[in-house]
């Protein structure tokens, strides 16, 4: 019996299905999407145990890098309606005799990283476009005792939100003296209560080695 | 009747139309979601970055006020060194010793598991111990307990334990922030109860030059 020929066609895949669930992991992604920032200055976070997660809102982050520049970043609050950073640089401003424009307010507001500008060059630093524009004001929070930017930014946020909390992302190799400066001023401020950004590490112990 | 037949041609009609239904090619569109999807994951930061946080003694400005007294048997005196060292010395340094320049030799630990920890389990036996009883409890299932009413115990059982070491954590100015939070971190594994980050003391600096210094002329030996 001669075997039935099928004709010898390239088979049409479906790729409807395939479609689907891409939309369903796409829309998942978007959603749930914070979209990682990039930080003025590489950070290698050091390593603990703890697994409590960093806070959304209220919060200060005090970047220390390596070179012991310091950098501040806060968040809008938990509404954006509460607009917590262009108030504390209004009242930066204030402080420092600078007058902010609205647009360099909103500017500010959406500035999606650290900064670390003196605040004598914020405005310069506002009205660039670019990153490659901003960078260059980038040098660091002044921080020595004659012109002590970070214990004013501090004091600024605490009158805006007095819940905010105070973190620390340092660099694994910065200098302890940097971060203490940093933990000396917050201190001056009476803040004692620090939140120092790990990344997390599984470690083990041995209970038969606690148990002898 | 001529009405509904010539529906039916209608109908006939429209089916023939159907025939060459428009088959849509979705390859592209899948190649462009895989595209969007890739860069999505690459860009979302999943894993959040953890916090531990850190309660530090309130600066005491008023010179009147004294720094609370600590047992001297049970102070264990952690000093971070330069080059990722780490030393320590139990009890205290007298005044008297420390002005006729005598100075407790300080011993060399490591941040492994076999260096700063041993001493601090070792010292932190009984607490550990319990603590550990509990978390095993706990995991066995013979005590049910939820996450915060077992953080609560372990909290207890810790402001009751009065054997434990004091540790006080100082550190060398060319210790780095890293060693910083490894050795609070050490803390918490240990279970520490009572320990706290003060300043260095100028007599502590001295001698974690002495150690340093003598270091290398004991390895050439």
């Amino acid at each position: 019996m001669p075997k039935i020929k099928l004709p010898t066609k390239s088979p049409r895949i479906d790729m409807t299905p395939m479609v689907d669930t891409f939309c369903v992991i796409l829309t998942f992604l978007m959603l749930t999407a914070t979209m990682r920032q990039t930080e003025p200055a590489n950070v290698d976070t050091p390593f603990s145990i703890s697994e409590k997660p960093t806070p959304d809102f209220n919060t200060i982050t005090f970047l220390v890098s390596a070179d012991e520049k310091v950098f501040i970043n806060m968040d809008n609050g938990p509404d954006t309606a509460w607009k917590f950073r262009p108030k504390i640089l209004t009242e930066m401003g204030k402080r420092y005799g600078i007058e902010f424009t609205e647009a360099e307010l909103r500017e500010f507001e959406k500035y999606p990283s650290s900064m670390g500008v003196p605040i004598m060059k914020m405005k310069e630093f506002l009205a660039g476009k670019n990153i490659k524009d901003r960078n260059p004001f980038q040098v660091g929070i002044p921080t020595d005792s004659l012109d002590n930017q970070l214990a004013m930014w501090i004091l600024c946020a605490r009158q805006v939100n007095p819940n905010i909390n105070a973190c620390i992302k340092g660099d694994a190799n910065a200098p302890f003296p940097a971060v203490k400066k940093v933990l000396d001023n917050l201190q001056d401020k009476k803040v004692n209560k620090f939140m120092l950004i790990t990344s997390l590490e599984a470690i083990k112990i041995n209970i038969d080695e606690i148990q002898q | 009747m001529a009405e509904i037949i010539q529906e039916e041609k209608a109908k006939g009609g429209k089916k023939k139309a159907k025939k060459h239904a428009p088959h849509i090619d979705m390859t592209p569109m899948v190649d462009l979601m895989c595209l969007l999807i890739t860069f999505f994951m690459l860009t979302t930061a999943f894993a959040k970055a953890k916090v531990m946080e850190i309660v530090l003694p309130e600066k005491i400005d008023d010179p009147n006020q004294r720094q609370p007294a600590v047992a001297k048997s049970r102070t264990v005196n952690i000093i971070l060194g330069p080059d990722d060292r780490i030393f320590w010395y139990p009890g205290s340094v007298e005044p008297a010793e420390y002005n006729s320049n005598i100075f407790p030799p300080l011993a060399e630990l490591d941040y492994s598991d076999k260096g700063i920890r041993q001493l601090l389990l070792d010292k932190n036996r009984t607490l550990a111990r319990k603590i550990a009883d509990l978390n095993d409890k706990v995991i066995k299932g013979e005590l049910v307990l939820t996450q915060d009413s077992l953080a609560g115990s372990i909290r207890k059982l810790k402001t009751d334990d009065d054997t434990g070491p004091i540790v006080l954590i100082k550190a060398y100015k060319k210790a780095s922030y890293g060693n910083f939070v490894d050795i609070m971190d050490e803390m918490n594994i240990c279970g520490i109860a009572r320990y706290n980050f003060v300043d260095i003391a100028w007599y502590e600096d001295k001698m974690v030059e002495l150690a340093v210094g003598n270091a290398p002329a004991t390895s050439t030996n």
